[in-house]
């Protein structure tokens, strides 16, 4: 190989990227676009397994076959998402199993929407059509993004969600359409989701510290404040199609610009929420260290087991 | 990569009959049985395939990108594979 100097090949790195040439595993990358990949593709994994929790509460209590069934198919792909995700990392290097320590440690984080709890059936409407529908918001430009394997890797994640959205959607529509106490319910679940779904965008522009360098790498491909806005801008029609409220007094359209206008989003709740003070962060983290610890046994035995198997084979 | 972790395998999938298996994508497994099944489980949720390859990862043999221009060299300079290469009289047809 020829001697090339890191300058020329940082040059030649953002060359591709600007031509958009995806990177692979095995291409040359300078080392804070790997370390910023492997951060955000495992808090992404993280998200999706912490997110199977606040819906795992309500499989057991969905309130038919039908409504149960489906439930478990999303809590399923959730799953799969965070296998995918974690794939994607480990192909940059990323030690999986200390990646799920950092986890468990709190070293790494999460999404903060998982930190709330889910108290009625609704919340699994609100957290299907806004969660999932703002999710979907944050991942369709990553099928875009410069590494190959984290975009391939959303492209199947991106596929599989919309049938989330839907069934959520559905779920609110039910709700909204029957009794007045199960309309309630709905709106109940509405307001207490719809504000920590916007904050599922993350920080506004001006205080987010690694938007600028991740767009000019092609990892991120919009910025949080445009995709908060396209996310208001496609629910609040919906919201108004079934029936429901916003909670925010100051949300009106701009007929100006054609956008929604919304009121001012309480960013010291977020920063608590993300510092690990919102209302189940401490739950969510003993419940994944609790299914490692108690699921050690599975794995010690199926390790034997495929020893044995070996063993066997080669007798 | 750690020793506490189970094997790295990476995964091909035939998406229906007639077509060749396609790398979708990897996971660790204890032992290539656990691993099929996984495949199937994370990667098949949708019946996107008919047949599964598992292989593990360490048996994987690439070439290296940053010696792809070298190693790749020889069918670059060979335009006369191609069909363009070829000038053909208007009025030339079937060929």
């Amino acid at each position: 190989m020829k001697e090339v100097n890191i300058t020329e090949l940082e040059r030649m790195f953002q060359e591709k990227i600007d031509q958009d040439i995806k990177i692979e595993p095995k291409d040359w990358m300078p080392d804070d676009y790997r370390e910023t990949l492997i951060r955000q593709i495992s808090q992404h994994a993280h998200s999706e397994i912490v997110g199977m929790l606040p819906e795992g509460n309500w499989i057991t209590r969905a309130p038919n076959l039908r409504r149960k069934a489906v439930l478990l198919a999303k809590v399923q792909d959730e799953a799969g998402h965070g296998l995918y995700l974690y794939s994607a990392a480990e192909t940059l290097g990323a030690d999986r199993e200390d990646t799920i320590d950092d986890l468990h440690t709190g070293k790494a984080k999460y999404s903060s929407i998982f930190n709330y709890p889910t108290l009625t059936w609704a919340d699994m409407g609100a957290i299907g059509w806004l969660v999932d529908g703002a999710a979907i918001m944050n991942q369709v430009p990553i099928c875009r993004c410069s590494y190959g394997p984290y975009a391939r890797a959303m492209v199947r994640v991106c596929k599989e969600e919309s049938f989330h959205q839907r069934q959520g959607f559905e779920i609110m529509m039910t709700l909204a359409k029957g009794s007045p106490e199960q309309k309630a319910m709905a709106q109940d679940a509405l307001n207490r989701f719809w504000w920590p779904a916007l904050m599922m965008f993350g920080p506004s522009d001006g205080e987010s510290k690694h938007t600028a360098q991740s767009m000019k790498w092609k990892i991120k491909r919009s910025t949080n404040d445009e995709l908060r806005q396209q996310f208001v801008d496609v629910t609040v029609p919906q919201a108004e199609m079934i029936g429901l409220t916003l909670p925010d007094a100051d949300l009106k359209l701009n007929e100006a610009t054609g956008h929604y206008e919304y009121g001012e989003i309480n960013w010291a709740e977020f920063w608590e929420v993300v510092k690990g003070n919102g209302p189940c962060n401490k739950d969510r983290i003993d419940t994944r260290r609790k299914a490692k610890e108690e699921g050690q046994w599975v794995r010690e035995a199926a390790t034997a087991f495929a020893q044995k198997r070996a063993a066997r084979k080669s007798a | 990569m750690s020793s506490k972790e189970w094997p790295l395998w990476e995964v091909f999938i035939r998406s229906k009959q007639g077509l060749n298996h396609k790398h979708v994508g990897s996971l660790r497994a204890a032992d290539a049985e656990m691993a099929l099944e996984n495949a199937r489980d994370v990667y098949t949720r949708r019946s996107e395939g008919i047949s599964i390859w598992v292989v593990e990862s360490n048996n994987v043999f690439a070439s290296d990108p940053s010696e792809s221009q070298e190693f790749f060299e020889p069918a670059d300079s060979k335009i006369y594979r191609h069909p363009t290469f070829y000038d053909v009289p208007d009025g030339i047809s079937h060929m």
